[in-house]
């Protein structure tokens, strides 16, 4: 158990360091993704399955690949490689190791180990079932809503607003064959020469 | 394994992220970033949930759910930002600032 976590401490670690060290950012990606399952590892290990399940579904396989998308749709050269450029490297340095170096004087200086293990309930997939959607029901359901809300947002704010997108210049297409083939005569039969229409 | 450890890992994870925050150029380096920095968060929540105790999993829960949202949004503002200026630095979108 011990030599798992220092195991997956340590692949956390080094894979969060490719991320922000890397010079390509999608295999900054790929590091992330690592350090996500690293992550999901120490979930299980601490006793919390369900979170482990959950990370992998919904980090490692949604957002790893959404954060592919992003990275391979905003480049503007072709090729294999996304170029990730970094500027005032030894600031941010100075800025991150002194924050290390704080956070783990605090939690050094705490004596989080000591004592006597306080008694309590493991927490187990039915019990965290039972405080989501009993005691937390209210936070529940505002959540849901909050990612009603980021879902219309994302939709709104990617979408095109010169109307080029795929779909509207394909319903252009057919709406322009079909008023030619009226003009000229031929049989009306609007949805089928439409569809014709789009097909060629 | 304990509670200091899992908030060491935390830490440096958290620290890490704040490197890549205040260093890289390209929005979804940042956002890369950000997702370090919440899964650290996470990851000293539930340590917190299992050596003592508390809701700390279901705190894990609703970061998760806020973090998904988060992606998606700032996915949408990054490809926004890529087509107004053809790039995604962060640096060339400083004239949006009040």
């Amino acid at each position: 158990m011990n030599a798992l976590f220092v195991l997956a401490a340590l692949v956390t670690a080094f894979a969060a360091v490719l991320v922000v060290a890397g010079k390509n950012l999608v295999r900054a990606v790929m590091a992330l993704a690592l350090a996500l399952l690293g992550t999901a590892v120490v979930y299980a290990l601490l006793d919390a399955s369900f979170l482990a399940g959950v990370q992998v579904l919904t980090y490692v396989g949604g957002v790893v690949t959404l954060m592919i998308f992003g990275v391979m749709v905003t480049r503007r050269h072709e090729g294999a490689n996304a170029p990730a450029e970094r500027v005032h490297g030894f600031r941010g340095l100075v800025i991150a190791a002194g924050l290390f170096a704080l956070l783990a004087w605090a939690v050094m200086e705490s004596d989080l180990d000591r004592g006597a293990p306080p008694i309590f309930a493991p927490e187990t997939t039915r019990s965290l079932a039972r405080s989501l959607l009993d005691e937390h029901l209210i936070a529940f359901e505002v959540v849901s809503l909050l990612l009603l809300a980021a879902i219309l947002g994302a939709v709104v704010l990617a979408r095109r607003r010169d109307g080029r997108d795929a779909g509207s210049e394909l319903l252009a297409a057919a709406t322009r064959e079909a008023v030619e083939s009226q003009t000229q005569g031929e049989p009306v039969e609007a949805a089928g020469s439409a569809r014709g229409g789009a097909a060629r | 394994m304990t509670l200091t450890h899992c908030l060491l890992l935390a830490s440096f994870l958290f620290c890490v992220g704040v490197y890549g925050l205040l260093t890289r150029r390209q929005a979804v380096a940042v956002l890369l970033s950000l997702e370090l920095m919440m899964n650290a968060a996470n990851l000293a929540f539930a340590s917190f949930a299992h050596f003592k105790g508390g809701p700390g999993q279901v705190f894990v829960i609703f970061a998760l759910a806020i973090t998904v949202a988060e992606v998606a949004i700032g996915l949408a503002l990054v490809m926004l930002l890529y087509r107004r200026y053809d790039d995604t630095a962060l640096d060339r979108a400083s004239e949006a600032k009040g």
